[in-house]
């Protein structure tokens, strides 16, 4: 028997890819890359968004797509065929989520510098993506409203981590219970400071506002 | 599924704490969690017990599993509260312009070693 000794940690569980998120962050900071974490739960359209959003910014700036799935290649493969741009997809080996050394490995891989903007499209899920940092400067949600009003009371912490929270679907609130005024205040009750856009992928409501939204942010990111 | 990914990334750490300081074996680990983190402590201990034959130097280790209180704190009254039982709105003054103080962290707290 060997003598038993105590370490003392006293650090978070995530302290490991914290660090690694900001160190991530930095490089993307110097390179002029910005980096947008998509997050939503699976099927809320962050594909269908991201395609939208694209094609009305690609002629103004480069742009590359990073997908994340457990498995399978059709968003990527969903995203070159109907906006021409860059995409790379990422698996996570059964992993609901993914860290900045996962996304470190998917921007070495596109070679990011050549871009001014890249969307990390993440895993669909509200739990997990929360918690892990990627290293993005910029995280953003979707959420559609077929989820339902409530679920900025349900998860809170994705909503606490997200400047931009985007309203989807809203061709479809006909069908649905689901009152955008209440939404907007449970969003408002956890990030006061959050940007919201609602949005319809079908009749491209909101698209235009989403549009200017990230040309500025990418304008103003490059002069930083 | 959830508790998966948090283990794996502790259980990770840990042997890369216990390769650095040259130990024969991880004997015991301790891990807070606070009761807002979204951890649910027994599927993590059913995680840890499943991940932990995965490593080199925790096949044998015992989990203690401590759960911290979530506490807020209300900026209007500056008063403390329980975080659970009354949510985002303060139960003193019902003001929403409180924060959480403590109860969301995941920390790994200490190993004993061989």
């Amino acid at each position: 028997m060997g003598q038993v000794r105590t370490i003392l940690l006293e650090r978070s569980a995530f302290a490991n890819n914290d660090e690694r998120a900001d160190i991530l962050r930095e490089d993307l900071r110097k390179a002029k890359v910005m980096l947008v974490n998509v997050m939503s739960s699976p099927g809320a359209g962050k594909t269908s968004t991201l395609t939208s959003l694209i094609n009305n910014i690609k002629d103004k700036v480069s742009v590359a797509v990073m997908e994340a799935d457990i498995d399978s290649d059709v968003d990527a493969k969903s995203i070159v065929k109907n906006t021409g741009v860059d995409s790379i997809q990422l698996h996570t080996g059964g992993m609901c989520h993914l860290d900045a050394d996962m996304t470190r490995s998917g921007l070495d891989a596109i070679d990011y510098s050549k871009y001014d903007i890249i969307f990390l499209e993440n895993v669909g899920n509200l739990v997990c993506p929360a918690e892990f940092d990627t290293g993005a400067t910029m995280d953003i949600m979707i959420l559609s409203t077929s989820e339902g009003d409530d679920k900025p009371l349900k998860y809170p912490l994705i909503f606490q981590k997200c400047n931009l929270v985007i309203i989807s679907k809203i061709d479809a609130l006909k069908y649905f219970t689901f009152d955008t005024k209440k939404c907007i205040d449970n969003i408002k009750y956890r990030n006061k400071d959050a940007t919201i856009i609602p949005i319809s992928n079908k009749t491209k409501e909101g698209i235009e506002e989403l549009t200017t939204f990230f040309l500025e942010k990418i304008k103003s990111y490059k002069e930083s | 599924m959830h508790e998966l990914g948090i283990v794996f990334n502790i259980t990770k750490q840990i042997d890369e704490i216990a390769k650095e300081n040259k130990v024969n074996k991880v004997i015991s680990l301790t891990v807070e969690v606070g009761e807002v983190s979204t951890v649910v402590p027994e599927y993590f201990k059913d995680c840890f017990e499943w991940a932990k034959k995965k490593t080199e130097y925790l096949k044998g280790c015992k989990l203690n599993l401590v759960v911290l209180s979530a506490l807020s704190y209300c900026e209007d009254c500056k008063q403390t509260y329980n975080t659970v039982q009354f949510g985002k709105t303060c139960p003193h003054c019902k003001s929403e312009h409180t924060y959480l103080v403590t109860g969301n962290e995941v920390k790994m707290k200490q190993i004993e070693v061989e």
